[in-house]
């Protein structure tokens, strides 16, 4: 329109230059104090288990389902992604940034189905972190085997 | 509280915060997608659990280690690990996936009700 050439590199420009810069530092103090309080809590209630006789896998186990239910939960009433946008990797990382990577796509493809949309695309996000986990434990295992290391 | 018990939670705390800030930073300086970032932290999992070197830091710091995706990994090829040595290469398969169940049945699961019961927000 102003007679420039409208080159990809030309838009790259402008889109760099009106993108604001990401505040880094206080991302990263977000989300070390989101993501240390969440895994001090989930550290309590494991202590807490272990303090009442419960087994030591037992204890992890209740953990995990407690964190997932919860997650869940907060992702339905819409809580989650809200506090999730401030905390940022802090409520991703964490086991509960999976539950709600899966909950969110089940609740967001609902509208087209509950098996082409909900059943389909549950596994979204989590997919990448089955596939990349799978992957490699049993390439390293297999691996590990031949090696005469395990 | 107890001593023992302010310093264990102290320990969560510290490690977890750092390793959430590992995945910052691969967002915000790396500008990786939740995806890739989430992809790469299970795969490094898998690889300090190969050599056995993530086991002592959940030894160290409980859920802090245990907690994020990273264990994931760890646990994964742990399993793995110990079906190859129990029963060798079929051992690896049929052990993955023991240690994990409950976290991805019960994420499938809660999910799935979630879905049922709310309606999407926008």
């Amino acid at each position: 329109m102003n007679g420039k050439p409208q080159t990809d590199a030309h838009y790259d420009q402008l889109v760099q230059r009106y993108t604001p810069p990401r505040p880094i530092a206080k991302n990263c103090a977000l989300a070390f104090l989101s993501g240390g309080l969440l895994t001090a809590a989930a550290e309590a209630l494991r202590r807490w288990l272990l303090a009442r006789d419960m087994a030591e896998d037992a204890a992890g186990g209740v953990v995990v389902f407690a964190v997932i239910a919860l997650t869940s939960l907060l992702t339905g009433l819409g809580v989650y992604d809200r506090l999730g946008q401030v905390c940022g990797a802090g409520l991703a990382v964490p086991i509960s940034g999976f539950a709600n990577s899966m909950t969110s796509a089940a609740l967001e493809f609902k509208s087209e189905g509950l098996v082409l949309g909900t059943g389909c695309n549950a596994f979204r996000l989590a997919g990448a972190v089955i596939v990349f986990g799978i992957g490699s434990a049993g390439l390293l295992a297999t691996l590990a085997l031949m090696l005469n290391l395990v | 509280m107890n001593g023992e018990l302010a310093a264990a939670l102290l320990k969560s705390f510290v490690v977890g915060g750092c390793i959430c800030v590992i995945g910052q930073l691969l967002f915000d300086a790396a500008k990786l997608t939740p995806a890739h970032t989430m992809s790469i932290l299970v795969t490094a999992g898998a690889l300090l659990g190969a050599f056995g070197i993530y086991d002592k830091l959940v030894d160290f710091a409980g859920e802090g280690a245990s907690l994020p995706i990273v264990s994931f990994g760890n646990t994964l090829v742990t399993s793995a690990m110990e079906g190859a040595a129990e029963s060798g290469f079929f051992g690896i398969w049929s052990q993955m996936l023991a240690d994990v169940s409950t976290g991805i049945a019960a994420a499938v699961f809660f999910a799935f009700a979630t879905a049922l019961i709310f309606k999407p927000h926008g």
